[in-house]
């Protein structure tokens, strides 16, 4: 109780002096980004036919999964009732953008995610089904809905029907990270997030954190199973990355260049938590290592040949650092908007517990979570399909 | 249709309604009986309320009274209402020095000098029972809505404690119940004004400062007290429709 009255500096509406949004509200629209990020990269395959990215495809729709399902649990777990939080289907309120959450995830989930993975697993689960034995054959089993029919035609439906389902997923994963964007950037008491710009620079950003994150699974994943990191795969995905980070870039740049210039009522006082309680997240993670670093990194094999060896190293490390500057964005956005007061007149500090409810231990934990899913959905449903039978021994 | 089939559809039929009524019933049950309010009618009110900044004395009267009377929690930095300082050197309304200790719950010890060439006033603040309140707006299930005479309400059985609310609050009138997980904030004393009492603010403020109003009531003193005096609401900016109407505010407040 001290310590929350002594992290205040200045003057702070009383009710003000406890942060209401925890790390777990950081991870939400960091996890949701992923998300989108990973499918938006699995659709251009799809949609656009570049054949490049292709090695990467099913393991992003896969990465999308695992994160999606981990995405409401921070939610879930930061409510004062989780036991209510269904009401939200029942009767959503609909001027709320909070009580979209569970539609848009739904339709996102189900409609969107799961159906296109099924489609186009749907002949290596009905192989597998066939080959595998044990209680893995019952589960192969289930998956294929009972529909065992897999002949060349079925498939040309399956792979059109998929088409379609991704030309409706993209507008879907925009929704979705837009939509979280628009949660934020709509809540006029608060001029640290209430921008129009605030769902466009969540949209990119969660591109560009999605592409790192397949980008370094990707090469993670060939490294432990020794193979061979298709060389033409990664340098398309590190060009898409360094496009969408310029536009995301120029984004941000645009709404700090805006608020620098208008200096609003709110300008002085956000001015001086950016040059002191954010400095370090802000200024140093998320623009200096997050974002120019991998940028620089990225342009420069564009323009000068290295080796592919220096070429995988620049890689990773460029995905590491923007899924570092990413989160570090989302912690300014939602922990910054929480440090200063609405008077303008004052500044707390986020003190975070760690094995509290909202602490660093959950957070660690449901960062861990999404990885060792997709390691299980990896293992499940191959995505290199090299435990399948050729097609050879399938029966028409 | 044949007669097993109808027999069927009547059967489901009693069935869902009778189990849809015996739920709507149960949970009346659980909620308990509302507080009777006889005589009290929603669409004959509109209720707002009117602070004198000149009458204001710091005693923290109402800060006290509130906690009392609606079970707010202790802790120095939870209220429904609270009073702030404000100490305005050479006139310099930019730069304001505000505090508010305890919330004004144990009053205000002297700190400065009369004469030294600065303003010094209180302003008392609770909810602004706004009639397009930003907090309503985001409530994703309608826990907290506005009523029909005026007053922004909650509904803690039903509030998930997302906290959306008191982000979209830019007067910072709401908190979290720790005990209870819901979020809490002034709702004009409902439980009082619905029986024609006044607020327990305005009931203990030995100045008037503070006065419940009734917009709808001709009668109501309210009338000539907005006519004669120059009024403002706070952050008139934000556009909520506050009804919560300051005499003799100074720009330095926010």
């Amino acid at each position: 109780m001290e310590s929350i009255i002594s992290a205040v500096e200045g003057y702070m509406y009383p009710n003000e002096m406890e942060l209401q949004w925890s790390v777990l509200i950081v991870l939400y629209p960091f996890v949701t980004g992923l998300v989108a990020g990973a499918f938006i990269l699995a659709s251009l395959e799809r949609v656009f036919r570049v054949e490049a990215v292709k090695p990467t495809y099913r393991l992003a729709l896969l990465t999308a999964l695992a994160f999606l399902l981990v995405a409401p649990l921070p939610l879930q777990l930061h409510l004062g009732h989780p036991e209510r939080s269904f009401e939200m289907y029942l009767t959503p309120h609909t001027s709320s953008a909070m009580a979209m959450f569970g539609f848009v995830y739904l339709w996102y989930l189900m409609v969107v995610l799961l159906f296109e993975i099924w489609l186009d697993y749907r002949k290596d689960i009905v192989l597998l089904a066939r080959s595998s034995t044990g209680p893995l054959r019952r589960v192969y089993q289930l998956l294929t809905l009972g529909s065992y029919n897999i002949s060349e035609g079925a498939l040309r439906v399956d792979e059109r029907v998929g088409w379609f389902i991704t030309l409706i997923g993209i507008p879907s994963a925009f929704l979705l990270h837009g939509y979280v964007g628009f949660i934020f950037g709509s809540v006029k008491a608060n001029p640290w997030w209430s921008t129009p710009l605030m769902p466009i620079v969540f949209l990119f950003s969660a591109i560009v954190s999605g592409i790192a994150l397949v980008l370094v699974m990707y090469m993670f994943v060939c490294w432990l199973k020794g193979r061979r990191i298709e060389m033409e795969c990664v340098d398309t995905i590190g060009r898409y990355l360094l496009y969408t980070f310029i536009i995301d870039f120029s984004l941000e740049m645009l709404d700090l260049i805006h608020r620098v210039y208008e200096a609003d009522e709110s300008f002085k006082t956000l001015d001086f938590m950016v040059h002191t309680r954010l400095y370090t997240s802000q200024i140093i993670l998320q623009i200096v290592l997050g974002t120019v670093m991998p940028i620089v990194l990225l342009a420069f094999i564009q323009v000068v040949r290295v080796s592919e060896r220096a070429r995988r190293g620049i890689y990773v490390l460029s995905g590491l650092l923007t899924l570092i500057g990413i989160f570090a964005m989302r912690w300014n956005v939602v922990i910054g908007g929480q440090l200063f007061s609405k008077s303008f007149l004052g500044y707390t500090t986020y003190k975070m517990g760690f094995a509290t409810r909202e602490g660093l231990l959950p957070a660690l934990v449901l960062m861990v979570l999404p990885l060792l899913i997709l390691w299980g959905l990896v293992k499940l449903l191959p995505p290199w399909g090299e435990e399948t039978p050729s097609p050879a021994e399938a029966e028409p | 249709m044949s007669a097993d089939r109808r027999q069927f559809l009547i059967q489901s039929g009693k069935f869902i309604f009778l189990t849809g009524a015996a739920s709507i019933a149960f949970e009346h049950l659980l909620a308990g009986e509302p507080e009777k309010a006889p005589n009290y009618k929603l669409t004959d009110h509109w209720w707002a309320m009117t602070i004198d900044i000149e009458k204001c004395i710091g005693c923290g009267n109402c800060v006290r009274a509130c906690k009392e009377e609606n079970g707010v929690p202790k802790e120095p930095f939870l209220f429904r209402t609270w009073v702030e300082r404000y100490h305005v050197p050479r006139g310099d309304i930019e730069h304001p020095e505000v505090d508010s200790p305890n919330g004004g719950y144990d009053g205000f010890k002297e700190k400065y000098r009369p004469g030294d060439g600065s303003k010094n006033f209180f302003v008392p603040k609770l909810c602004n029972q706004c009639a397009h309140s930003p907090c309503v707006q985001v409530c994703p299930v309608g826990a907290t809505f506005e009523s029909p005479d005026g007053v922004v309400l909650v509904d803690s059985k039903y509030c998930l404690g997302c906290r959306y609310c008191v982000q979209a609050c830019p007067y910072g009138c709401r908190y979290i119940h720790p005990e209870t997980g819901t979020v809490d904030k002034c709702n004009l004393c409902y439980h009082r004004i619905t029986k024609g009492l006044t607020t327990a603010c305005c009931e203990s403020c030995p100045t008037g400062a503070r006065q419940l109003a009734d917009l709808k009531d001709p009668n109501d003193p309210v009338h000539e007290f907005l006519r004669t005096h120059k009024v403002q609401v706070l952050k008139p900016q934000m556009a909520t429709g506050s009804k919560v109407y300051y005499s003799g505010l100074d720009g330095s407040v926010r």
